[in-house]
């Protein structure tokens, strides 16, 4: 069914009775060409881009329990291209094109708003530093546009620019950055996938790999197991799990990264803002909560929940660029599991393990890298050869020695 | 999250660093496949693990800690050093 302006108007007349699910709850089948083990927004965009770019349907998506409540529904919604490393610009701006035209894509409402994202900088070598990423930035091709104190009043009057300690002396704008409904982002994948016929299994984990001769030849699941010629893992915060059914140890750590949400206030933020200063960045949902987050809890987590301590730091960081925020109460405040690596940059690439394939570390970028990441892992899986945009992204270049670190803070997973 | 120093007694986490896992004694340089692995691979346990913690606003030792990552609930302290 396709969804337009006509057929809104005509479903509210007809009420929800008549609603219908937008893809089936599907059962498992014993065998399948591609198996993607997972069912975030990564997954189901690999799964939606094999059968589109492909023609590869006979695909399952196996998620351990509903699909979009690991990290897809936890993140805070960012979407921005503004990298400064070679290897990671071409993906995050690949996914940015795909953001631009992903509701024509998808029939669906996915609600890409690119209000911007601001990096505000506090000192003569922030300037110095953020100037570079916004020419690496442009030599790429990616619009980056560099403020100073004035362009930043203009943008958002409302900062603490005298502030003493960290007094706001422009920002590295991003016009094209902004937010999306990550909830829908899931729900627009999963209905593409299924209306190309790829199965969506639910609360069906993922037991084991059954691996013969070298070769991958299924997924053991609490469903029984499910043959498949080639398996994707898309399972970020908690690759490394998968990861030793396959006897792989992999380059990350899992960490837990918190987010908050204010009650609801009339419109005030245009974007996203970050503070330079400290780690803290701020957008505001339509629903009108100002939602916030910043550095991870730096010691390793499964479990979803985070302490106080870091909570706070975030708190101080906003209070920082934006005292105004101090008297609202935050609502909600959650976490999801992250696969921190050990240079900061993500993987998409084959496994030692013939026909098994390997996408996580995403560190906290994830949810922004959701279309590209599945273009290009539908694009590994279909070919066995890395896409053009993701080349840089593999398993081996910790070997190699051709890491990807933005930040330059080496081998050290929690600092990225 | 309390951490049971055993110089200092019962600490908020805060105080502490973390390292990492506690993965063994770093191989010899000329080893470059184990020197990758001691670097940049890691187990990543999905439960109990033992980690190197740094008491940096205490008593500045290094302790070793196991510690559970599904709910971090802290299963033992004893120092780095034995």
């Amino acid at each position: 069914m396709r969804y337009s302006a006509f057929h809104l108007v005509a479903q509210a007349l007809r009420g929800p009775r008549h609603a219908r699910p937008a893809w089936r709850d599907a059962a498992p089948r014993p065998a399948y060409d591609i198996v993607i083990v997972g069912g975030g927004g990564h997954g189901l965009a690999a799964a939606y881009y094999l059968a589109k770019e492909h023609g590869i349907a006979n695909v399952a998506v196996i998620e351990k329990g509903w699909i979009g409540l690991g990290n897809a529904g936890r993140n805070t919604t960012i979407i921005r291209s503004n990298y400064r490393e070679p290897g990671n610009i071409p993906l995050y701006e690949l996914s940015m094109k795909l953001w631009e035209g992903l509701e024509q894509e998808l029939n669906y409402n996915v609600m890409v708003s690119q209000r911007g994202v601001v990096n505000l900088f506090h000192s003569d070598a922030q300037r110095d530093a953020y100037a570079r990423r916004g020419n690496m930035m442009r030599i790429h091709g990616v619009d980056a546009e560099l403020l100073d104190e004035a362009g930043i009043r203009r943008h958002a009057p409302f900062l603490d620019f005298a502030n003493a300690r960290f007094p706001i002396k422009g920002g590295l704008l991003q016009k094209r950055g902004g937010t999306a409904r990550h909830d829908a982002v899931v729900w627009g994948y999963a209905r593409g996938a299924d209306a190309r016929g790829v199965d969506i299994v639910q609360n069906c984990e993922v037991t084991g790999l059954r691996i013969e001769g070298g070769a991958v030849r299924g997924v053991e699941t609490t469903r029984g197991f499910i043959a498949a010629r080639k398996v994707g893992l898309a399972v970020a915060g908690n690759s490394s799990r998968l990861g030793a059914m396959a006897g792989m140890r992999l380059p990350i750590e899992t960490c837990i990264l918190q987010a908050m949400v204010t009650e609801g206030v009339k419109p005030l933020i245009p974007g996203v803002i970050t503070f330079g200063a400290g780690h803290f960045y701020i957008s505001q949902s339509d629903k009108g909560g100002l939602v916030f987050g910043g550095d991870i809890d730096a010691y390793k987590s499964y479990a979803q929940r985070g302490n106080l301590p870091v909570i706070e730091d975030v708190c101080e960081g906003g209070m920082a660029i934006m005292p105004m925020i101090g008297r609202l109460r935050v609502l909600r405040q959650w976490a999801g599991n992250v696969d921190m690596t050990m240079d900061g940059s993500p993987i998409i690439d084959a496994t030692p393990v013939e026909g098994l394939y390997f996408n996580g570390g995403w560190c906290y970028g994830g949810f922004k890298a959701t279309p590209a990441s599945g273009f290009a892992f539908a694009h590994l899986l279909a070919r066995g050869a890395s896409h053009p945009a993701a080349a840089a992204l593999r398993l081996d270049r910790f070997r190699t020695g051709h890491v990807i670190d933005e930040n330059g803070q080496g081998a050290q997973a929690n600092l990225h | 999250m309390r951490i049971n120093c055993p110089y200092c007694g019962e600490r908020d986490a805060e105080e502490f660093s973390i390292q990492g896992e506690a993965a063994g004694p770093r191989p010899a340089g000329d080893d470059a496949e184990a020197m990758h692995g001691y670097v940049h691979l890691r187990v990543n346990e999905y439960g109990p693990t033992e980690e190197y913690w740094y008491h940096a606003q205490g008593c500045r030792r290094w302790l070793l800690v196991a510690r559970d990552t599904r709910d971090h609930a802290i299963l033992g302290v004893e120092l780095a050093r034995k």
